[in-house]
């Protein structure tokens, strides 16, 4: 017991990690306030280009979507984070973690809205149509606010797991929490600052959790 | 010239040669890890559910902490909880067995929710009708309800395995030899990144195919809303 | 398919089409302000042909009102909401002129009282008319009514029909598409039958239903005058 706390839960370590441990949350949410956005806005891209519903156009995006969702997002970073020099292109860290978010999320975040888009009755545009608003106005004030609310528990589980896949870019250096627990643990030899690492993001992410499991279940009692 | 050095990068024949038996072993390695994860994920998640739906108050507390906590946590921070910190009690465990464990402790945890909520989808009448013929609890819940509820299940399931099997990549940060692995390390061993190039063809190999299921199985057995 | 319909709108005057189904009733209707697009030929509506490639349809088809049959109210915006939308985008007017409007809509139609009420929380009757209002309101020359009462029930459709009844007395110009021949023989000023996207006969309510021309007619009519 007395050598669990020593290792998992040691005060005096947890005490010199902490300001450390709190930089890395400072730069966790950072990185997910950039990426959220702009999947988000790539997503809702992506599906508004294939509600155009031209053949050809549509079946590019979906090999465009099926290709990333079957990449692994890490190997997706690595493959940018190795390949992009050979290119003679070099990005900055936070770059190299955008670009490799955007290709990953923008096709999860696509579908959920298309799925969105679809569920709306094709009628509702018509009746918006058949009062003189143009296209443009028809999906920003009558299918976007149904689509969306439509795929609400969708998006929100979504953005659960991008603030998860902030971690990967621990692994190319980038210095988010993750990265700051490992180096606290290396640097002290001792497990506390990723146990710590470990409960921060069960704090922070918790109330998401609940939050998707509340609006899942309401969504089958209403079905 | 500037394509010839793009196919020299990235498409280079000699270093393919050289480092696909690696890749190959590689994608091996991630197969054997991902079966692995579904099975015990899968089970563990329908036993969870069932056991929740005995509605004994103290164990489904404690399966509702267990499925919120694995939900919440990052797979990469369960990972390398597991593989660095428990060593410092005497409890060291190969990348592979971490990697393991943690990747299907995640999948359990969403499993679980995704059975329940097929389980409370089927109406009340179905267990009271089956109660009324004499049928046990476990009884009911197996002929009756989980064979309505499972059809609901199958397209959420499909996704969140592709989602966490695609997380046998995470292995590779504590050396899981799989494919990822080989192909980072073979990319700077040779200086070239035609083993990356390896590793995503490989990755696409194996998960385009079930992708492509999954968008199958979506329209097949969709949520019905 | 329609092949070749000619068909004049007199002004004030209530157009009822009725036919089988799949006659091209909906399509005709559909293809006077280009929610279908006619392949060959016009649609002129107050002297302007909205055909033509450089004409505004935006701006047309405020004047063109149009009822469907599943009322497709925005679900998201309460009966005001929906009736000043296209006031306020379309229109550009300011929220308060626009409200005044639309109140004004909803007073025609009897449900001042339920503007702040959403759509679920209607009747099938009640949302009906809220999407009358929503055409109303735009002030619309002429008023396209696509199976105004057939998604609803039995008891609900005398106050959709008192609404178009007033609009007629009015000198509302509307084009019906509907099965209700109570309705027509009381209100319209001709009715158009249509069979396999073609005109086989109109004219006045009380010839088309009691003395058709064509033995086809009589047998429709006949059919739907059993069902009701």
């Amino acid at each position: 017991m007395e050598q669990i706390l020593q290792v998992f839960f040691n005060a005096a370590i947890l005490e010199r990690a902490w300001p450390f441990l709190m930089r890395g949350v400072t730069m966790t949410l950072l990185l997910s306030l950039v990426v959220v956005p702009i999947g988000l806005a790539s997503g809702l891209a992506v599906a508004m280009l294939y509600h155009l519903h031209r053949k050809w156009l549509s079946r590019f995006l979906i090999a465009y979507v099926d290709f990333f969702r079957a990449f692994p997002p890490l190997v997706l970073l690595l493959f940018i984070y190795g390949g992009l020099p050979f290119l003679g292109i070099d990005l900055p860290l936070f770059g190299t973690v955008a670009l490799a978010f955007l290709l990953n999320t923008s096709s999860y975040y696509g579908e959920i809205f298309r799925a969105g888009l679809e569920s709306v009755p094709a009628g509702q545009a018509e009746a918006a149509r058949s009062t003189g608003l143009s296209r443009g106005q028809t999906m920003l004030w009558v299918i976007l606010p149904q689509a969306t609310r439509n795929v609400l528990p969708d998006l929100i589980s979504n953005t659960l797991e991008v603030i998860k896949l902030t971690t990967l870019a621990s692994v190319i250096g980038f210095t988010e929490l993750l990265n700051n627990a490992r180096n606290a643990q290396a640097l002290t030899y001792n497990a506390t600052p990723i146990v710590a690492a470990a409960l921060i993001y069960l704090v922070l992410l918790w109330p998401l959790v609940r939050l998707v499991s509340r609006l899942e279940h309401k969504s089958i009692a209403v079905r | 010239m500037e394509l010839q050095r793009l196919a020299f990068s990235f498409f280079n024949g000699d270093v393919a040669s050289r480092y696909w038996p690696d890749i190959v072993h590689g994608m091996w390695v991630t197969t054997y890890l991902a079966a692995a994860i579904v099975a015990t994920g899968l089970a563990a998640g329908l036993a969870l559910a069932m056991a929740r739906s005995f509605h004994f108050r103290p164990a489904s507390f404690l399966i509702v902490v267990f499925a919120d906590a694995f939900r919440a946590l990052p797979p990469l921070v369960v990972i390398i909880v597991l593989f660095f910190a428990f060593p410092y009690v005497d409890l060291a465990m190969s990348a592979f067995s971490a990697t393991w464990l943690a990747l299907s402790l995640v999948l359990a945890a969403f499993a679980e929710e995704i059975f329940w909520a097929g389980i409370l989808s089927v109406p009340k009448g179905q267990t009271e009708a089956a109660r009324s013929t004499g049928m046990s609890r476990l009884q009911t819940l197996v002929y009756v309800i989980l064979p309505q509820a499972v059809r609901l299940t199958i397209a959420p399931l499909t996704n969140r395995m592709i989602a966490v099997t695609k997380g046998t990549a995470l292995g590779s940060v504590v050396a899981v030899h799989e494919i990822i692995y080989y192909a980072s390390s073979g990319a700077s061993e040779a200086g070239n990144p035609t083993p990356l190039t390896l590793g995503a063809a490989a990755y696409v190999v194996l998960f385009l195919p079930v992708v492509m299921f999954s968008r199958w199985i979506e329209t097949r057995f969709a949520w019905k809303r | 398919m329609l092949k070749g319909i000619d068909l004049a709108v007199a002004q004030g005057e209530l157009v009822f089409i009725i036919g089988p189904s799949g006659s091209g009733k909906s399509t005709l209707l559909r293809c006077c302000n280009r929610l279908e697009e006619p392949t060959s030929g016009s649609v002129v509506v107050d002297g302007t042909d909205i055909t033509r490639p450089d004409v505004d349809l935006n701006r047309v088809r405020q004047k063109i009102g149009m009822v469907f049959q599943s009322f497709n109210l925005y679900p998201h915006m309460n009966a005001l909401g929906n009736v000043t939308l296209a006031l306020r985008k379309v229109q550009g007017l300011g929220r308060a002129e626009a409200e005044a409007q639309g109140m004004a809509a909803l007073t025609r139609v009897g449900l001042a009282e339920k503007a702040r009420a959403y759509p679920n929380e209607l009747s099938g009757g009640q949302q009906q008319r809220v999407a009358i209002a929503r055409a109303l309101a735009l002030e619309p020359k002429i008023l396209l009514f696509d199976e105004p009462t057939s998604a609803l029930d039995p008891e609900l459709v005398g106050s959709v029909l008192k609404v178009m009844r007033e609009l007629r007395e009015s000198g509302m110009t509307m084009v019906v598409v509907s099965h209700e021949m109570q309705f027509a023989r009381a209100a319209a000023d001709r009715v158009v039958f249509m069979d396999g996207g073609v005109i086989l006969e109109q004219g006045r309510p009380e010839k088309i239903f009691s003395r058709p021309d064509h033995a086809r007619v009589g047998e429709f009519v006949a059919r739907i005058a059993s069902h009701q």
